[in-house]
């Protein structure tokens, strides 16, 4: 209503937004979180060995550097930039919310970025100071220090993290309390905390055999035995990333059901958890077998199908995330604002006289049978562009398409009973925001836009349009 | 005496929860943490400038190739900084600005999304550069034209930021621009950037001078005839020549400001900052005629001095934005309180006993009809399910089979989507709206 709305016709605001925050948590907790202790691991390993064989340490040493070169890479780039791009997508998909939450959230963000400085600062040292570090044992054992510090504020960062996506899944309390704690102590908090960490390292795990069996050579003596080492600790976390899985896996029936108000959701549901095993037992067989043939015979392991483990423990994480959508309420933040980014206590006033009067963006306030589809326009963005592009994905006119059939035109009547009731049976959607006229007026551009159908371009293309007001100068000097 | 004025001026409600903190103290954390921010920006875009230079004058003179290689190495570090630091002026000119931001991202948004795909590659290109450097030794070209392409990046960049942020002062605008570079070609942009990067080679110079000049770092090896000294003294003039330029682009910075937000108190600040830059700008020029040590005494004055400086400025640069932004803030404000007192009176509206009696209805089944059913049900013909005629005929004498399926349908037609349930309706609801589908006449 208050900002002039972003909107990509085509993918759609939530794509945009998907898609960096999934790279963004893939990242993080495979080349992060999973990959710091894992590198400290073999560094501290090389040391050891250094003492009695020299040579062999080396090569555990080298092959922990490179792969620490690696992470180092991606982490802060791309790892870095959809880490602030979340922030970034999330503002353009729905500023009202993010502004509003930040209000809320301040002190957990600052924290957050506090201990993110940290883990850069430490990610500088670890890496950058390797090559000095061989130069005595006494530096390197600092220097496997820094790799215990790094990996500790890695693994806080994504236990903050969690805590603020926990708060989002289910801010229902927040509403009396308006406090993070309660995000923390959601119910689902510590199974999903128990979840992640041992699926981190375990992907973490799966890269670096991958990244191992490429970059080193196979007359190197040395190869075998780090790959198995790498796949033992595969090995090693799958039992606890089985039973994590299991918990949470056992835990989200219980909180969600009672989120899912009607039976279409609850059915959608029930397929989804039924695939989730599937999907588990799947990827769990498929980390298993790798992991045992890699701890009892490293050399048999085929190097391009490595790839396998890598994109399945993705997939794993992936099919969880999905999670998510299941609690789209109509809400961004519990009880108190739509997905749309109009407040709830706004309703009654927008129902009354309208939503068109009240927003600077639109130069329409009265609807006349001349301006109604250009009024209907302006509606859509308002109430519907959040989640629905015009012919793109998640398209309004195909939805109604599949509901009414395409044998005839979209009938404006019946489009403007459905969309009058819409949140009554679909209540993944806000209730409409306006009054009668605004809701013929939206039906009628929906019945042109199938009839011809245009791309509705955002206002970062074709700029906003504003209303003339009149504005009581006096007010201004005081 | 009420003058009334008619203005295109989007006037927005603001968001009615509290700021977290004083406004005050966000005020500072905003400033303080921007000038942070944009000290390492400076050192990450001046020292990749640099890189550059060198790496190119090292085709004839090995030195310069090296003395390139040892900049390009501070950037990695410098340029991971200043992106998390960003991360906190992020935060608090979200809350403190939360309007007049999110709406200049908005009008810019697709180039201002793409800072993230584009810092990112930038920054892989950096990476390539700095570790393809033995392996492109003889293939100087495609190595230049690696960093070049990363350079570019760092330079275009800072625009996207300027536009934003300069955007977001002038709501008056915002309903004339379309897209990006209507709003690149606001006035000011271009003597800010300008201002920017002059000001990007200064604190890299200053930085570097420093950098060599320590005792750690060991010459020896590393170069064959380029001397300490000469490099501090090369670092050290450009940092004078930048220093210098800024009084051209500074003056030229205030006077292309819109006359809306310039007030005495800003022009005083601006002044004082631009004092100090005379006297940094006297002692610059004694350190390079004296050969004066560095790090030394003088040299610390001169960062101290900078120091200061860089505060004036970044005090100016909110004032600005206060200064300019305070009648919308106003008009804004008063707007919020009209519409909460409106909302007020919407919510008694509700509360009115005409429209009460007017949703009490006689036919509380036709009511729950109206609501969860016609969405889906017309009289006689096919919406999403079947018309009122065809299904009411099914259930004629069957009242609880009927309830028995709106609480929890099956799948009986196969050329219809499956029905939605309504487990939360409680039995009395459950036979009124069953009562009222038996009894009406659907044809
Ligand atoms: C909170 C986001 C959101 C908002 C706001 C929203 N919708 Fe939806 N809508 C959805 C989702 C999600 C679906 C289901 C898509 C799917 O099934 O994959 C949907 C489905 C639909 C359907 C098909 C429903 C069915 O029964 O199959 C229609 C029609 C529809 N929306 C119209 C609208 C209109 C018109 C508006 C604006 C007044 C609107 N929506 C606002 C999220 C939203
Ligand atoms: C993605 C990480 C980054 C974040 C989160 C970030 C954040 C910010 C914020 C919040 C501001 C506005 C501060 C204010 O006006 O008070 C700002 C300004 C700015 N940033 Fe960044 N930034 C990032 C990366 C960059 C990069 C990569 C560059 C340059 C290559 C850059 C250059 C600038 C410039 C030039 C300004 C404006 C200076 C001015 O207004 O005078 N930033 N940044």
């Amino acid at each position: 209503m208050d900002f002039p709305l972003f909107h990509l016709d085509f993918m759609g605001n939530r794509m945009l937004v998907a898609i960096i925050a999934i790279l963004h948590v893939l990242i993080n907790h495979a080349l992060a979180v999973g990959f710091a202790p894992l590198v400290t691991v073999l560094e501290f390993r090389g040391y050891l060995k250094s003492k009695t064989k020299p040579n062999e340490g080396k090569a555990w040493d080298e092959m922990a550097r490179k792969l620490m070169f690696f992470a180092f890479i991606i982490t802060t780039s791309v790892g870095a930039l959809t880490g602030v791009g979340i922030w970034f997508a999330t503002s353009l998909a729905n500023p009202a919310s993010l502004g509003s939450l930040i209000r809320v959230f301040y002190f957990a963000w600052f924290t957050e970025w506090i201990i993110f400085v940290l883990e850069v600062i430490f990610i500088m040292i670890y890496f950058l100071t390797w090559k000095r570090s061989n130069e005595s044992p006494r530096r390197k054992r600092q220097h496997i220090l820094f790799g215990v510090w790094l990996s500790i504020f890695s693994w806080l960062t994504m236990a903050i993290i969690v805590g603020i996506l926990a708060f989002m899944m289910d801010p229902g309390s927040w509403v009396e309390k308006k406090s993070l704690v309660s995000g923390f102590l959601n119910p689902i908090y510590l199974p999903q905390l128990i979840f992640r960490t041992p699926v981190a390292m375990m992907m973490a795990g799966c890269v670096a055999l991958m990244v191992t069996a490429y970059v080193m050579k196979k007359q190197n003596t040395w190869k075998t035995g780090i790959m198995k080492y790498i796949s033992f600790w595969i090995l090693l976390w799958m039992p606890l990333a089985a039973s994590g899985a299991f918990i949470y896996y056992w835990h989200i029936p219980r909180v969600m059901i009672g989120n899912l108000p009607v039976a279409i959701g609850t059915q959608q549901f029930q397929n989804w958890y039924g695939s989730l095993v599937t999907v588990m037992i799947v990827v769990i067989s498929i980390g298993f077998l790798v992991g045992i043939l890699g701890t009892f015979s490293p050399r048999r392991l085929p190097k391009h199908l490595l790839i396998i483990p890598v994109i399945s423990s993705f997939l794993f994480l992936g099919v969880f995330e999905r999670l998510r959508e299941f609690i789209r309420k109509p809400y961004v933040i519990g009880e108190y604002m739509y997905a749309n980014g109009i407040l709830v206590e706004e309703y009654p006033l927008y129902q009354q006289t309208g939503l068109l009067k009240h927003t600077p963006y639109s130069a329409l306030s009265e609807i006349t049978e001349e301006n109604k589809l250009p009024a209907g326009e302006a509606v859509f963005t308002l109430t519907c562009t959040r989640c629905h592009t015009t012919h793109g994905i998640n398209s309004v006119v195909k939805r109604f398409e599949l509901m009414y059939g395409t044998e005839t035109p979209l009938n404006e009547e019946a489009m403007k009973t459905y969309m009058k009731n819409m949140h009554n049976v679909r209540y993944y959607m806000p209730p409409f925001p306006g009054n009668d006229e605004e809701l013929g007026a939206l039906a009628a551009w929906i019945a042109e836009q199938q009839r011809n159908p245009k791309t509705l371009e955002g206002p970062q293309i074709k700029g906003v349009e504003v209303k003339e007001i009149e504005y009581k100068l006096q007010n201004l000097e005081k | 005496m009420m003058v009334a004025i008619l203005t295109q001026i989007p006037i927005p409600k603001d968001i009615p929860l509290p700021l977290p903190l004083p406004e005050w103290l966000l005020v500072f954390i905003l400033v303080f943490s921007f000038l942070l921010h944009i000290l390492f920006i400076n050192l990450m875009v001046g020292s990749s400038i640099l890189t550059f230079w060198y790496e190119l004058r090292g085709k004839k003179n090995n030195d310069y190739d090296r003395l390139a290689r040892e900049i390009a190495t501070t950037i990695t570090v410098n340029k991971s900084l200043a992106v998390v630091l960003g991360v906190a002026p992020l935060l608090s000119i979200n809350v403190l600005y939360t309007l007049h931001f999110y709406s200049s991202n908005t009008l810019t948004g697709n180039i201002w999304i793409s800072i993230v795909p584009w810092v990112a590659v930038a920054f892989l290109l950096f990476y390539l550069h700095k570790y393809s450097w033995d392996r492109l030794a003889d293939n100087k070209p495609l190595h230049l034209s690696i960093l070049g392409a990363g350079v570019m990046s760092f330079l275009l960049i800072p625009f996207i930021f300027l536009t934003n942020i300069n955007l977001m002062l002038f709501p008056e605008k915002w309903g004339e621009i379309q897209g990006f570079f209507d709003a690149l070609t606001l006035p000011n942009v271009f003597p800010r950037y300008f201002h920017f990067v002059t000001a990007c080679m200064a604190v890299t110079g200053l930085f570097l001078a420093w950098w060599f000049g320590r005792k750690k770092f060991r010459m020896e090896g590393r170069f064959e005839n380029l001397t300490k000294a000469e490099i501090k003294k090369q670092m050290l003039n450009l940092a004078l020549a930048a220093t210098g330029l800024q009084f051209i682009f500074g003056p030229l910075l205030f006077l292309t400001l819109p006359a809306k937000g310039v007030t005495w108190g800003l022009f005083w600040v601006i002044l004082a900052g631009a004092t100090i830059a005379v006297i940094v700008l006297v002692q610059l020029w004694k350190i390079l005629n004296k050969k004066t040590q560095i790090p030394g005494k003088r040299f610390y004055l001169v960062l101290v001095l900078f120091s200061f400086l860089v505060a004036f400025m970044g005090t100016g640069r909110h004032l600005y934005r206060e200064n300019a932004l305070k009648t919308h803030k106003k008009m804004m404000a008063e707007r919020t309180a009209a519409h909460w007192e409106a909302v007020r009176k919407a919510h008694e509206n509700l509360l009115l006993p005409e429209i009460e009696t007017e949703k009490e209805s006689a036919f509380p089944g036709q009511d729950i009809f109206q609501t969860n059913c016609a969405v889906c049900h017309a009289a006689t013909t096919r919406l999403v399910g079947p018309p009122m005629t065809e299904a009411s005929e099914v259930y004629q004498n069957d009242i609880s089979g009927l309830k028995q399926w709106i609480k929890k349908p099956g799948r009986k037609r196969l050329d219809y989507p499956v029905m939605t349930g309504f487990p939360q309706f409680t039995d009395q609801q459950l036979t009124d709206v069953a009562n009222y589908v038996l009894e009406e006449k659907w044809n």
